[in-house]
């Protein structure tokens, strides 16, 4: 990191560096975009992956936070910081043209924060309604529902987006573009729809059956849970992980967990641990099963779905003994477990063990090649690696583009620095490597189960906390592999017993923001197809 | 050689138009001998319909690993009829911008080219309600009304599903309209008529698609595909793919003119099976062997409508069967299959039925003392 400290130090000559939880550059709003698109083309380690960016209030100041990462090694990070004191017109210079996943990200740090992107070619609001009245994260937000009352009368959507551009001189214009052409046959699918996997909404323009143009609308069931977590204890928003991404409940809430556990600096035992990873790769297990049926279900093929279905039930029985959840199980508390597993749970797990890898093969016989399948799914919906690192798709979908992005690899956290476990990858980055990445995992993951199931040693289950729990002043970063990708959360302490800031960083953004690049030109059909191969879940998106 | 036939009907019909004849003057006699037809075949229309719909839930949930319905009755034998009294009770939502008469005229065009070709079905010896004696296309000709109502059904609805839904059924319909046509054409080359009582009568001791060997067996696979696809079921279900068009063409519907549509796919699945049965498998024809007396009358022990439902039953099976195993086609898959596999493929199989009959290769030429009529 030293030739980085001097490769920024040559860059940006007055950007303040500090080596805090991670390597920290501060620099003024007008050199943030050269800081980073030097981070970006520099050759040695070029940081090409923008992991997350997280607008911030500090009251003084507007910001944001660019979590910076290397696609090559994603041990190597780097954190940009950025901020305008004009809190009424704050703006700020976009990243877009360098990331894509940024173009997402900046619309929403639009709604919450009030900051407007320069150069971002679409600034309307995300996750929020385009008249939305006051910028909800800001700490100065005024929340009388009177301000925006909900209203029973349908609102015309509109498709103009507004922008502020900077021409080669250096001005700054304002001006709106068209999202659609005036012609375009537009369908909306979504917000109810079978195969959008919950309230998604494609505004979808057709020529015939062919794909020209999507819009992504989110935000349907936003429900405000990182402003909710500014006003709750540490203990006390644990839950709201497991209502992002569902289908890998625990595993967020791990992420959670660890980061406030090494925030404070509290010993996890090492019983707790390997609760934890058992539970965490059970987790993973049944969000890919489900990720296959969903994605069976939406190429037609029910009795496949209804299979997939079957399998996860067993690991569904397994959470219900634990701790008497299902689907949300509530198994991670800050230092350790809630349950301890009970008396047969070994013999259970181990008799689903051989089950499910019959199972697999199953699957294979009956599903994966078959000829409709092969031709649904190979070639369609092609993600290239450049892309794959641009937009952030990490997870199956990403290691399916043939990048090696395996959170569990590269920033080991918990067992998994102790456990031996291999990378799927598949280079073709079309739907059916996506597709048999999941099923290829579900086998690794029953490969570190066994390494862990016989070996889970006796001791506490909690180690000793204090009851109230206050993280020393500074920013916190934890990253995990869920069954989507990369999850990450950052907390912004303030030494309360409250967040000062809390952001997730959601997986299944970045696959629902790289829909409409790998879907164009495709049939209506294969864009269901690529949304299951994608396998995103919305609640994760709108937080 | 007359067997003995106990439980056939066609005796108790013969002795009711007799006596209607006896008592009434000839168009009174007529007209009720039609009204009694017109509700028999209505009602076994409703009936076959319950059964089909139970039978479906039945084999798919044993397909699935589930149970299926089993709440209402034992092993949920009432659930198709409660069912029934739910869609009939059911309201009929209105909806503000459709094109009124072509919306609600939709459903009859489909029901009606539904029903209009099970008439002509031969369920039994003497249970045929018309007999032409150009029969198959008669039946070709009124099943393929039905995309009447489908086109009409999305083009009124004013949505963009069913339009997207109805364009798909339009193109896939008269696509494998072509394929079975020619399939079943295949078989009228051979038998030389295309009434269907005769059609059957002619398969006394070989089935058409014995009879026929190759070719025949070509035309049937042929005529399943397409049969199977014109009635838009899984994996030609394009034109109401769930996943894609929520309910493509029928989007809008609700109540029984929803039930309409519901109730013409599982017929249409019945009458495919049907025809392919009575063209290529035989009929309501008993299984019989040339000489062996004793066997036949045993065979005709078993009524001729159980012989014809038993092997539809089979067809049925194995279209559930093709449903639930395979996901979707798409669109260009679908035409592909059609116009670039099926379409030549049977061409050039009617030019070889050509040849065999007038080669004289059918089984009957070639051993006449073992299948000859």
């Amino acid at each position: 990191m030293r030739d980085i400290q001097q490769f920024i130090s040559k860059t940006v000559s007055d950007a303040v560096i500090e080596q805090k939880q991670k390597f920290t550059v501060t620099v003024a709003p007008e050199q943030a975009y050269s800081l980073i698109k030097a981070l970006h083309d520099n050759e040695e380690l070029p940081f090409d992956y923008l992991i997350s960016l997280t607008g911030m209030d500090w009251e003084d100041k507007l910001g944001v936070i660019y979590l910076l990462s290397s696609s090559g090694d994603l041990s190597k990070e780097i954190v940009v910081i950025t901020a305008t004191e004009d809190r009424d017109n704050p703006l700020l210079y976009s990243v877009t043209d360098i990331y894509e996943t940024a173009h997402l990200n900046e619309r929403e740090a639009y709604a919450m924060f009030g900051i407007r992107f320069i150069n971002n070619p679409d600034m309307r609001r995300f996750l929020l309604s385009d008249d939305w009245k006051g910028f909800p994260l800001r700490k100065d937000y005024d929340g009388n529902p009177g301000l925006n009352p909900i209203t029973i009368v349908n609102k015309e959507i509109v498709d103009i987006a507004p922008r502020i551009m900077e021409d080669a001189k250096g001005n700054l214009i304002e001006s709106t573009v068209k999202v659609f052409e005036d012609d375009d046959y537009i369908v909306n699918i979504g917000p109810q729809h079978p195969s959008t996997h919950g309230v998604m909404h494609f505004r979808t323009a057709l020529n015939g059956e062919i794909v020209k143009k999507i819009d992504v609308k989110s935000g349907y069931i936003h429900r405000g849970i990182e402003k909710l977590c500014e006003s709750l204890t540490y203990p006390q928003i644990l839950h709201f992980t497991d209502r992002l991404d569902y289908l890998s409940a625990n595993i967020n809430r791990h992420a959670l967990c660890m980061c406030v556990e090494k925030a404070v600096g509290i010993e996890v035992p090492p019983r707790a641990e390997y609760i934890r990873v058992i539970m965490d790769e059970l987790n993973r297990i049944s969000s890919h099963l489900l990720a296959f049926a969903a994605h069976c279900n939406d190429l037609g093929a029910t009795t496949a779905f209804i299979y997939g279905m079957r399998e996860r039930e067993h690991i569904l029985d397994i959470f219900d003994k634990t701790c008497g959840g299902r689907l949300i199980i509530n198994q991670d508390v800050i230092g350790g477990v809630m349950f301890d597993i009970y008396t047969d749970f070994q013999k259970d797990v181990k008799a689903f063990i051989p089950y499910m890898r019959d199972k697999l093969k199953e699957y294979d016989d009956f599903f994966s090649h078959n000829p409709i399948v092969l031709r649904r799914m190979i070639g369609v919906g092609n993600l290239s690696f450049t892309d794959a690192v641009s937009y952030g798709v990490t997870g199956p979908a990403g290691r399916g583009s043939g990048w090696s992005c395996d959170v569990r690899k590269y920033k080991p956290y918990s067992l998994y620095d102790r456990i031996e476990f291999k990378e799927v990858i598949r280079t073709e980055g079309d739907s059916y490597a996506r597709y048999l990445n999941r099923l290829d995992e579900i086998e690794v993951s029953l490969q570190i189960i066994e390494q862990l199931i016989d070996n889970i040693p006796e001791g506490n289950i909690v180690g000793t906390v204090k009851p109230v729990l206050r993280l020393p002043e500074g920013q916190y970063f934890q990253s995990v592999e869920t069954g989507k990708g990369e999850f990450g959360v950052f907390i912004e302490s303030k030494g309360d017993k409250h967040p000062y800031r809390v952001k997730f960083r959601s997986p299944s953004l970045s696959a629902v923001s790289v829909m409409p690049l790998i879907c164009k030109n495709e049939l209506l059909s294969d864009f269901i197809g690529i949304g299951g191969s994608m396998d995103y879940v919305i609640p994760d998106i709108d937080r | 050689m007359n067997y003995k036939q106990p439980l056939e009907l066609n005796g108790l019909l013969l002795q009711l138009d007799l006596f209607l004849r006896g008592n009434l003057p000839p168009f009174w006699a007529s007209l009720i001998e039609g009204l009694l037809i017109l509700i028999a075949v209505l009602a076994a229309y409703a009936v076959i319909a319950l059964i089909l719909i139970y039978a479906e839930r039945k084999v798919t949930a044993f397909f699935q690993a589930r149970l299926g319905p089993n709440r209402v009755g034992k092993y949920g034998f009432i659930q198709s009829i409660a069912d029934m009294i739910k869609i009939l009770i059911k309201e009929i939502i209105h909806i503000n911008r459709v094109d009124r008469f072509l919306f609600y005229a939709a459903p009859f065009f489909v029901i009606c080219a539904s029903v209009m070709a099970f008439g002509a079905i031969p369920f039994g010896q003497g249970l045929q309600a018309v007999d032409f004696n150009i029969g198959i296309v008669y039946v070709l000709a009124v099943s393929s009304l039905g995309i009447i109502g489908v086109l009409l059904a999305g083009w009124s609805s004013n949505n963009k599903y069913s339009m997207i839904g109805a364009m798909r059924s339009g193109a896939q319909f008269i696509s494998y309209e072509l394929s079975a046509a020619f399939a079943l054409m295949t078989i009228v080359v051979m038998t030389g008529t295309m009434q269907l009582s005769e059609i059957v009568e002619n398969q006394r001791y070989a089935w058409n698609i014995f009879n026929g060997h190759i070719p025949a067996i070509v035309a049937f696979v042929i005529y399943l595909i397409s049969g199977h696809a014109e009635t838009n079921r899984a994996p030609f279900d394009l034109p109401e793919a769930e996943g894609e068009l929520t309910a493509g063409y029928h989007t809008e519907y609700s109540g029984m003119q929803f039930g309409f549509y519901y109730l013409a796919e599982y017929l249409n699945m019945f009458i495919i099976a049907a025809i392919a049965t009575t063209v290529f498998l035989g009929g309501w024809m008993p299984i019989q062997i040339k000489g062996m007396d004793a066997f036949n009358q045993i065979m005709w022990y078993i009524p001729s409508y159980v012989w014809f439902i038993g092997k539809t039953a089979v067809l049925v099976f194995i279209s559930l069967w093709v449903r639930w195993s395979f996901p979707r086609l798409r669109i260009d898959l679908l035409l592909n299959l059609e116009w670039k596999y099926l379409l030549p493929i049977n061409l050039v199989n009617i030019l070889i039925m050509v040849l065999i009959v007038l080669a004289g290769w059918t089984l009957t030429d070639l051993f006449p003392i073992l299948f000859g009529n």
